[in-house]
């Protein structure tokens, strides 16, 4: 009795308390990853602060959570702890995760005037594939980026190779690379022609090889995936090779992380790593660098990647109207060529493109617009549900294959098997 | 009288008991018996509660190749990191305890990777490993010619790889233990032997190694629980990879419950991982505690 008592009292003075802060402002948590090297969290977190000293009845804690990894755990461990943030950056891929989970809301309740529902046409459609599903908008793209090419002029240079060209083709990137690559005396490699990471998350750089094979790896439900299709095994088999058979790419496992430093280092010539290295590369290669588009097999192709806004189940709609404001305050061009000036992430709408700042930009460093002009050819990054655990087995598969433990064939097989098993229940 | 008394004791050796239990039962028995409970019932995913499903995470289990390899790497681990952090201890705990020069810099030096997180050695050994413009690859190709090696990124040298990092972090601290032991040895034993003719190896392995015992028996302990636990640093290493190679049970317990979050196939490993836990801390116990010389 007393301890029911004392409840309902804590409860009510709870109560009070948050309809009482609520009419004084409206407070907002928002979770945030970062993935690349420079000073991603100091940038948002500037934004953010902008924004708050522009709208004094808002207020935004925006918290840094470490990688897409530690993000979407927490904020799930948040979720089920009735704690979720009100907003959160999550990648793109893991919608239908967070759908499954029964975790977010889609913007669409929240954009009711006609001139917010024209802003969502402002999106870059191939940024949007990850984004929507079932006629609803779950994800706002923001922090989004594709794998490009980058390439050391001054290696090309000293290989004989034209500076200025890329290889534009699975073939050209066998025989750059086989000129780019150097032996001393003994034999062993000094600097490798090519370099594509293949740690953590292989399954990101590897796409783009299936993209431009004509293929993609999942269905737009989300529910069946194609990992056996024999032209993601001639995929796999022509990233094998590039070390096993061309020897022009260092064998095993490639580290993500040290491929700029790498790239830096004269380690390798070409290297393939997202868009949101740009500014980092930019900054710290001591040598020319030229960016291009991934090479093309049938055509063109990458995987978009990187990480959308998300709207989380259990806030108010003030919180909500809120926290879509604010996305779409931070969206907007002046906010969004800062951002992609910053890092390198490519800025989502076409009209931030038509900035004067970006314009400047982009006149001296016509680098930044590879990217954007690769998207026309992007396809959305690979998504199930249960993406985690999907995208592991693909990884898995990956592993077993450019480690030679496993044939290309053998092992996407495998890996397919596995995701069936879990995807049957989503069809 | 009498009787209230003794109700009085038995009430004040409770209440000194209570704070280390709420702890302990909070902590550790609370969410052990919960995980026990959790393996029996399904994986709860948005609007699907979970429902009992008897035995069929424990026969998912066995049937689990990655498990088995798992829990493989993981005995292959214990083996590489024991015996080679123990021995390394004790071998240094010798060394530093001697008459040398710099004696106080070389103790610093052996429990400086203790003291260092290891998240941020895991950061610096992963530059180390680095192919082509790596610490060992400089190294190794500047003094011998060796070609490249990708220690971190192929099957075979993964995991050894990780063992070595492993070592490296633990064997200093492992020396404290036996520094304190060496210290609180009476010196009298030692000059007893070597007036009836001892040398250098018998007074070890007759005098100083016997009477380290409890010493070997506590931080063996310690070794053991440590090679189950310490995870952290093949995040940064190898992220458990390539296929699985240098992944352990607790890296893939983790893997499964907050990536891939599969609680309930997650609650099962888990007690896979205290059952087996168990089974060696009661062996240690009362196989190994047997040779113990206690004073």
């Amino acid at each position: 009795m007393l301890k029911s008592t004392l409840l309902k009292a804590v409860a009510t003075t709870a109560l009070t308390f948050s309809t009482w802060a609520s009419a004084q402002a409206v407070d907002l948590q928002f979770y945030f990853p970062v993935a690349v090297g420079g000073g991603a969290a100091e940038v948002i977190q500037g934004m953010t602060d902008e924004y708050m000293a522009n709208h004094p009845d808002v207020k935004i804690d925006a918290v840094y959570s470490g990688s897409y990894q530690d993000t979407v755990a927490k904020v799930i461990t948040a979720s089920r702890g009735g704690n979720a943030p009100q907003l959160s950056v999550v990648l793109s891929a893991d919608m239908y995760t967070l759908i499954d989970e029964d975790l977010v809301v889609p913007f669409d309740d929240y954009l009711t005037t006609d001139e917010e529902k024209a802003w969502l046409a402002g999106f870059y459609p191939s940024f949007m594939e990850n984004s929507q599903t079932g006629g609803k908008t779950y994800g706002i793209p923001f922090q989004r980026s594709t794998p490009v090419l980058y390439w050391n002029k001054e290696a090309f240079k000293a290989a004989g190779l034209d500076p200025e060209v890329a290889p534009a083709s699975w073939d050209e990137l066998v025989e750059f690379g086989k000129k780019l690559t150097k032996k001393d005396a003994n034999g062993n490699v000094t600097q490798w022609g090519v370099r594509i990471p293949s740690s953590g998350f292989p399954y990101w750089t590897f796409q783009g090889f299936a993209i431009s094979n004509g293929v993609t790896l999942a269905n737009a439900e989300g529910n069946k995936t194609s990992f056996d299709d024999p032209k993601v095994v001639e995929a796999l088999q022509y990233f094998v090779d590039l070390s096993a058979k061309h020897g022009v790419m260092a064998p095993g496992i490639i580290e993500w992380g040290a491929t700029p430093k790498a790239f830096f280092e004269g380690e390798s010539a070409i290297i393939l790593t997202t868009t949101g290295n740009l500014t980092n590369i930019k900054t710290n290669a001591p040598f020319d660098f030229g960016v291009a588009m991934l090479p093309e097999k049938e055509q063109r192709g990458a995987p978009t990647g990187g990480g959308n806004f998300y709207l989380f189940k259990g806030a108010s709609d003030e919180q909500l109207d809120a926290a879509v404001d604010f996305v779409q305050w931070i969206t907007a061009p002046a906010q969004s060529a800062k951002w992609t000036m910053a890092t390198g992430y490519v800025a989502p709408r076409a009209e931030t493109w038509e900035t004067e700042a970006m314009k400047t930009y982009a006149a001296e460093f016509p680098q930044v617009l590879v990217a954007r002009d690769q998207l026309e050819f992007a396809k959305a990054e690979l998504s199930t549900y249960q993406n985690q655990r999907v995208t592991g087995f693909f990884n898995d598969a990956l592993a077993a294959a450019i480690t030679g433990q496993k044939t290309p064939e053998e092992a996407l097989k495998e890996a397919q098997t596995q995701a069936d098993a879990v995807l049957a229940e989503y069809r | 009288m009498r009787a209230w008394k003794l109700k009085r004791d038995w009430v004040t050796g409770w209440l000194l008991l209570l704070p280390a239990m709420v702890f302990l039962f909070a902590f550790t028995h609370i969410p052990a018996v919960n995980s026990l409970i959790n393996s029996f019932y399904s994986t709860p995913r948005g609007k699907r509660a979970a429902k009992f499903i008897g035995l069929d995470n424990y026969e998912r289990m066995i049937g689990d190749p990655v498990f088995w390899k798992v829990l493989g790497n993981n005995l292959w681990f214990a083996m590489g990191t024991i015996p080679a952090s123990v021995g390394l201890a004790l071998v240094m705990a010798l060394w530093v305890n001697g008459r040398l020069p710099g004696r106080g810099f070389a103790r610093m030096a052996f429990f400086t990777p203790t003291v260092l997180p290891l998240i941020a050695v895991a950061n610096i050994w992963l530059f180390f490993y680095t192919p082509g413009f790596g610490l060992f690859d400089q190294l190794f190709g500047g003094l011998f010619g060796w070609s490249s090696t990708n220690w971190l990124g192929s099957p075979d040298t993964a995991l050894n790889a990780v063992i070595v990092v492993t070592i490296w972090k633990e064997a200093g601290f492992f020396m404290i233990f036996y520094l304190a032991a060496l210290q609180a040895m009476p010196v009298s034993l030692v000059e007893a032997a070597r007036v009836e003719g001892a040398n250098g190896w018998t007074i070890f392995w007759r005098i100083t190694f016997p009477l380290l015992m409890p010493t070997t028996l506590f931080v063996s302990i310690n070794a053991v629980i440590n090679s189950f636990r310490l995870v952290d640093h093949i995040f940064i290493l190898t992220d458990g990879g390539p296929d699985n190679a240098s992944a352990v049970l607790l890296f893939y317990i983790y893997e499964i419950a907050f990536k891939f979050w599969e609680t309930g196939y997650a609650a099962t490993l888990t007690v896979a991982l205290l059952v087996l836990l168990c089974l060696l801390a009661i062996g240690q116990f009362f196989l190994f505690d047997r040779k113990v010389h206690y004073k």
